[in-house]
């Protein structure tokens, strides 16, 4: 399984939850918490996100930035 | 013999360049966001960020002059389509979009938007469809669905007093000056690679000098229908696409 | 006090906390609205979902028109057909509609305009102003016409105006136009609702309805090619808003019989002086207002009256400075009649207001505007 990662910019998401939606792993959920405007915004609750960029496509204020392993090198 | 090498991770989705730093004032879930950051990511990646121009509308997006690091202008409610043909003109080697909500493109500027592509002036209209104004409060929108609940159809859209929903789009692409029609949607993640596509085909195609490029998108408006982010891209699937389905409408031939 | 008549009969039994916007809205159904056509723009959209959600319970016609273009264009159809029809924007969309209501006043046709003033110019800002003065009383469209001008300063003038707009449109065959402003449209206030088809229709032989054996055809026009037939319409039109000056003015004062300070202001703009009146009068300053409710016809008789025994004059807008010409012109150089006011969405304070009072009558604030 590809490794991925993902930061969310906590203070600019809304909490519209559109990428706990789209994500296929369904790793993403609202804090408990709020940032400073009030939103809960989205987290990783777990590891196993693999970086296929959903949650980055559907969010509509480009809080998130992706991060996936990159191809291991072979070494002969 | 292959080594497990530890694991080393690169950034494969950032925010585009040409986006800038400033805070989208939009409803959360607003799908203008989205649409924002794809034709961003699209001048980036054809290094056109010099090169373009684009020009806002009235509506929630009047401020997308924040957002868009490019040359834009405001016009006035409707007339973005003129507003672009007066700038494609006199730049004619420039790329030149317009960027209209539905009240924008087919209320108040029907005029402009119908005979700005019947002269096939060589721009691209982004035409971002969510069935209602937004910025005035949730009023009846062209593309208003029948029976669709608005502020000033609280009972309804009744289609016998207040017409059908629009299908401006469809309308556009018979005239000859269109070249390039498509509806596509930022309601899912796969629909929102397939826009990306969409844009980047339209300003390529912008450098043919044949004729008028038209992309309609389908979006979500929360809090004009008075749903959560999911339920209002879930309520796009169920009764939008019906109406306007997504897909290509007119194709330019192959180029020889 | 007010001098001249008003049209409606307060029906005391129906009072209400409303919004000045839907109090219009609400008084336009019961002077007997046949047809409502408008455009959302804020500050005034409540008055059109107000219309949506209550006309089609009551009588009437209503609909969202495409643009403010479209709306004044259907405006024109319908009261040349005969009917009783309003339309409502604000600022730039009363711009828009400029082309339209040139076309109505030509046509000679009956109808209630609207301006709910927003800070301009351009896009401007939501706001209240009052920078749409010269535009509403000079013209805005092309031409020799003028709009009947009636400037409401509380929510109950919101709704009382419509009542009179629609009688003076229907007497004089001429666009009358309520010329309010963002903060009454919004604010919330006691009102009086007048009765229900207390405001009679009036005969309209000119309408095209249909052509009956017992008459010749109607034509709404405004286009006369021949220049000796557009110069008769036209003196004919002046004609009319002679007769409608010499019978129409209204406005109301306050504390001017002895005053040494008069202050001219409309709308919204005299409740504030009427505020700063009172703090000067505290130390002992003779400060008095008039505050014109018709904007056109201009008080311009009362006001050259009061010139006569005034020392100075203030004028208090939200705006550059429009009114103080009316003002200016009808003082007549007898006294100095100075400015204060903030534009842009901007409201004056009473306290700044008092200030500038104090000023004046201490012989250190200039004339300049």
């Amino acid at each position: 399984m590809i490794k991925g990662y993902v930061v969310i910019d906590k203070e600019v998401c809304k909490g519209c939850e559109l990428c706990v939606g789209a994500c296929p792993q369904e790793c993403l959920e609202l804090a408990q918490k709020i940032n400073q405007r009030g939103y809960r915004y989205a987290e990783l609750k777990d590891d196993s996100c693999t970086g296929c960029v959903n949650c980055a496509l559907v969010c509509p204020d480009v809080a998130i930035t992706v991060y996936r392993q990159t191809k291991p090198k072979k070494t002969v | 013999m292959e080594q497990d090498t530890e694991l080393t991770f690169e950034c494969v989705y950032e925010k585009p360049e040409t986006l800038t730093e400033t805070r989208l004032h939009y409803c959360p879930g607003c799908g203008h966001g989205v649409a924002h950051r794809l034709l961003m990511e699209t001048i980036d990646e054809l290094g056109i960020q010099d090169q373009t121009i684009g020009i806002a509308p009235v509506g929630c997006s009047v401020f997308a002059y924040y957002y868009m690091n490019i040359d834009m202008q405001e016009a006035a409610h409707g007339r973005a389509s003129a507003v672009a043909t007066g700038v494609k003109r006199v730049l004619p080697d420039k790329y030149v979009f317009s960027y209209q909500g539905d009240g924008d493109l087919a209320a108040i500027g029907t005029a402009e938007t119908i005979h700005t592509v019947n002269r096939g002036e060589n721009i691209l209209i982004v035409f971002i469809n969510n069935a209602i104004y937004g910025m005035t409060g949730g009023q009846m929108a062209p593309t208003t669905l029948s029976h669709q609940v608005t502020s000033t159809t609280p009972y309804g859209r009744d289609t016998k007093l207040a017409g059908y929903p629009l299908k401006i789009t469809e309308l556009i692409a018979q005239l000859p000056g269109a070249y390039y029609v498509t509806r596509q949607a930022v309601d899912t993640a796969n629909n929102i690679r397939k826009l990306k596509k969409a844009f980047k085909a339209a300003f390529e195609y912008q450098k043919l000098d044949k004729g008028t490029c038209f992309i309609e998108v389908l979006s979500n408006c929360p809090s004009g229908w008075k749903m959560t982010p999911l339920q209002a891209n879930q309520w796009i699937v169920d009764n939008m696409y019906p109406m306007y389905p997504l897909g290509d409408i007119k194709v330019p031939e192959k180029v020889k | 006090m007010q001098n001249n008549e008003k049209s409606t009969e307060q029906n005391s039994n129906d009072i209400r906390l409303m919004k000045g916007n839907e109090a219009l809205a609400e008084a336009a159904i019961r002077a007997g609205l046949h047809a409502y056509f408008g455009y959302p723009i804020t500050p005034q959209s409540e008055i059109l979902e107000y219309l949506t959600e209550q006309v089609p319970k009551r009588h009437g016609v209503v609909l969202q028109a495409e643009s403010e273009v479209a709306s004044i264009n259907m405006v024109y159809g319908a009261a040349g057909a005969g009917k009783r029809v309003m339309t409502t924007s604000s600022s730039p969309g009363i711009s828009l509609m400029m082309e339209g209501i040139s076309y109505i006043a030509a046509a000679e046709l009956p109808c209630l305009l609207v301006n709910v003033n927003r800070g301009g110019p351009g896009l401007g800002t939501i706001q209240p102003s009052q920078g749409d003065y010269f535009q509403s009383t000079k013209g805005g469209g092309h031409g020799d016409y003028r709009l009947i001008v009636l400037a409401p300063s509380s929510v109950q003038e919101m709704a009382d105006f419509v009542f009179d707009g629609f009688r003076l449109a229907e007497k004089y065959r001429n666009p009358a136009l309520i010329l309010s402003d963002g903060a009454l449209g919004q604010m919330m206030e006691k009102v009086h609702l007048p009765a229900e088809g207390s405001l009679p229709y009036t005969e309209t032989p000119w309408a095209t309805t249909g052509k009956p054996k017992t008459r010749p055809s109607n034509f709404i026009t405004s286009l006369h090619m021949e220049p000796e037939q557009m110069e008769e319409i036209n003196l004919k039109l002046q004609a009319k808003y002679k007769a409608i000056k010499e019978a129409e003015v209204r406005y109301e004062e306050y504390l001017i019989d002895d005053a040494e300070i008069v202050l001219t202001a409309f709308g919204l703009a005299a409740r504030i002086c009427m505020d700063a009146i009172d703090m000067v009068r505290e130390k002992g300053i003779k400060a008095g207002l008039i505050r014109p409710i018709t904007l056109f016809p201009f008080p311009e008789k009362r006001i050259a009256e009061i010139s006569h025994k005034a020392k100075y004059f203030l004028d208090v807008e939200m705006n550059a400075g429009q009114m103080i010409e009316d003002v200016r012109l009808a003082v007549n150089g007898r006294c100095n009649v100075y400015f204060t006011g903030r534009m842009g969405g901007m409201i004056p304070s009473p306290e700044a207001v008092a200030e500038v009072i104090e000023k004046i009558v201490a012989n250190s604030y200039s004339l300049e505007y």
